[in-house]
């Protein structure tokens, strides 16, 4: 199959199981949403895919291979990607510079030595794109350290974007970020490539409904339903353990 | 600032030192191989993040291999600079393998053991160094074949910073290439690095062994230069000295290596002559005024100046 599939997919931290036998579908072009409360495991399941974290037990598979034995930097370069929950960038390097680095990386640029890293008239324009999409051109030339923390989170979310993946992991991308400003990233997922398989783990609902055509529900380490967005905001279930509790 | 301004002031100040100072070229050449050296460090602690008190063991391994090939081989001074990058460089490849898997103090101790290590092989294999009374017998061919090693040290001179300066462009353009920010990037967060699809352990690698390449051509032109190789090549006091001038100056910045080098050498040379007890106070009085004072080394003391002068007259405005 193509795609992302994970099979029992299980994660215990000493005694506390944090993922429980998770079975779960990422074809390409899916939007989905990944939802539950703080603590369900939505980042740990997140960073078992991407390898962050080594599972417990369980099963991973990309395009019908099984990468469970890979390392993060090798699942990247299949074209698994993930932001940060916790904006995580390289504070003292300029905004173009922090867009620069995965553009050389993915270009396999790493280990060049002699031309200059700003060098790449290809590079710096798709950097400029980035910038603009982002609304960030006026921001290009400072620490990205320096900027408000919202606009950190544009940074993170251009970071990856600039990897091309196939699999896009976004975890609450959109935390953090001021309202006015919330528009860039729904923007920004509207406007990836079709085929790209999205997962977005995020607390705000309208986000959420506005993205993503399916929803799957995390409960205590465990998938507790998945369904259309319709299907999530009418299950009693979620009204009662989630949506109840965030819409009143 | 013109991009060519300071390189030129830096080379005009090392050809007036060497006018103005003819009976201390041997101390001018020193400053250079101890520059050589903290660029190396620079490279791998500034630049790259890893944390390490024992530059010295590619120092010392890079000294040891040229004054050998020196005694038993060719007295080829460049020839004998390359066996010395080699011999730093594989060092730091082979040790490498292993230190980059670790993290803080894990590895600065292991840094620290390597050194210790390549100390004791050396004063355990006397036949081959020479032991405690250091390797000996190193005759140097002239330099390219036309400047023949002179008493006064004016071609040794010359040719260490002809080495240095050589040595300093390449790691301008290394820093400035898509690597050189990739040690950045692995400097400021080695998790949004390996999120970017990077193996931070393979990049560290190598930038290890291009910092122990450095640090073994310095070690060759101390060899070569003072024809003698002591134990005292692999001493911890050369790596932590390296590492004093490298906060002084500035680390992450190839002219902090530098000035902090030259200050630090020369406060040490003229201290130590003036009282030679106490001249660490001074050292330490430095070192103090920097790290709370111009925390990113006096390579930047001017930018701060200028902060803090325009600060007081907004104060007062
Ligand atoms: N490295 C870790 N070690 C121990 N416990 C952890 C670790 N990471 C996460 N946890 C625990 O796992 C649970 C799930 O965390 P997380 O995946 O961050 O939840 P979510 O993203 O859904 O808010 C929490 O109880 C958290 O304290
Ligand atoms: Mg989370």
């Amino acid at each position: 199959m193509q795609g992302l599939e994970v099979r029992g997919l299980s994660k215990r931290f000493g005694g506390l199981t944090v993922s429980e036998n998770i079975d779960f579908d990422l074809p390409p072009g899916a939007r989905k949403a990944l939802i539950g409360p703080n603590g369900a495991g939505k980042s740990t399941f997140a960073n078992l895919v991407t390898g962050i974290l080594r599972p417990s037990s369980g099963e991973i598979r990309f395009d019908g291979s099984d990468i469970g034995g890979l390392d993060e930097p090798r699942r990247v370069k299949l074209g698994i990607a993930k932001t940060f929950q916790i904006t995580t960038l390289f504070r003292k390097l300029t905004v173009r510079e922090n867009l620069r680095l995965p553009i050389l990386e993915r270009e396999k640029r790493g280990y060049s030595m002699f031309a200059r890293a700003g060098s790449s008239p290809e590079t710096e324009a798709e950097v400029a794109d980035l910038l603009e999409q982002f609304e960030l051109t006026a921001f290009a030339d400072r620490p990205v350290g320096l900027l408000a923390y919202g606009q950190q989170r544009l940074v993170e979310m251009a970071m990856t974007l600039a990897l091309r993946p196939r699999v896009l992991i976004l975890d609450e991308p959109a935390a953090g970020v001021p309202s006015s400003e919330t528009h860039l990233i729904v923007n920004a997922i509207e406007r990836l490539p079709k085929d790209l398989a999205v997962l977005i783990i995020e607390h705000d609902m309208d986000l959420v409904f506005r993205v993503a055509r399916s929803i799957v529900v995390l409960v205590a380490g465990r998938i507790l339903t998945e369904g259309t967005p319709a299907q999530i905001s009418a299950d009693p279930k979620v009204r009662e353990l989630y949506l109840g509790k965030s819409h009143g | 600032m013109k991009s060519w301004l300071t390189p030129f002031l830096v080379l005009a100040l090392a050809g007036a030192a060497f006018l103005l100072f003819p009976y201390n070229l041997a101390f001018l050449t020193r400053i250079l191989i101890m520059i050589l050296l903290v660029l190396s460090l620079d490279l791998v602690l500034g630049f790259a993040g890893i944390a390490t008190l024992g530059q010295a063991a590619m120092y010392g391994t890079g000294a040891y291999a040229a004054g050998l090939f020196a005694v038993h081989a060719s007295g080829n001074p460049l020839a004998g600079l390359l066996v010395g990058a080699f011999a730093g460089a594989a060092l730091a490849l082979v040790s490498g393998l292993l230190l980059m898997r670790t993290r803080g103090l894990t590895l600065i101790m292991l840094t620290i053991a390597v050194a210790s290590l390549c100390l004791e092989a050396a004063n355990q294999l006397r036949g081959l160094t020479g032991g405690a009374d250091g390797l000996r017998g190193i005759r140097m061919q002239p330099v390219l074949g036309l400047f023949p090693f002179d008493f006064a040290g004016q071609t040794g001179y010359w040719y260490a910073l002809s080495v240095t300066v050589l040595v300093f462009a390449g790691l301008a353009v290394l820093t400035r290439s898509a690597f050189g920010l990739s040690l950045r990037g692995i400097h400021e967060s080695p998790a949004r690095m390996a999120a970017i699809g990077v193996s931070v352990y393979w990049r560290q690698v190598a930038a290890y062994t291009i910092g122990g390449g450095i640090a073994g051509i310095a070690g060759a032109l101390a060899a070569q230069i003072t024809q003698l190789v002591s134990l005292e090549s692999y001493s911890f006091t050369i790596s932590a000295e390296a590492l004093i001038m490298l906060i002084l100056g500035g680390a992450g910045r190839l002219y902090g290596a530098v000035i902090g080098t030259v200050i630090f050498m020369v406060v040490h040379h003229v201290a130590a002559a003036n009282d030679p007890f106490n001249w660490l106070f001074v050292i330490g009085a430095l070192v103090l005024f920097v790290v709370f004072l111009v925390p990113n080394g006096l390579v930047s003391l001017p930018l701060a100046v200028t902060r803090l002068w325009k600060g007081a007259r907004h104060a007062r405005a």
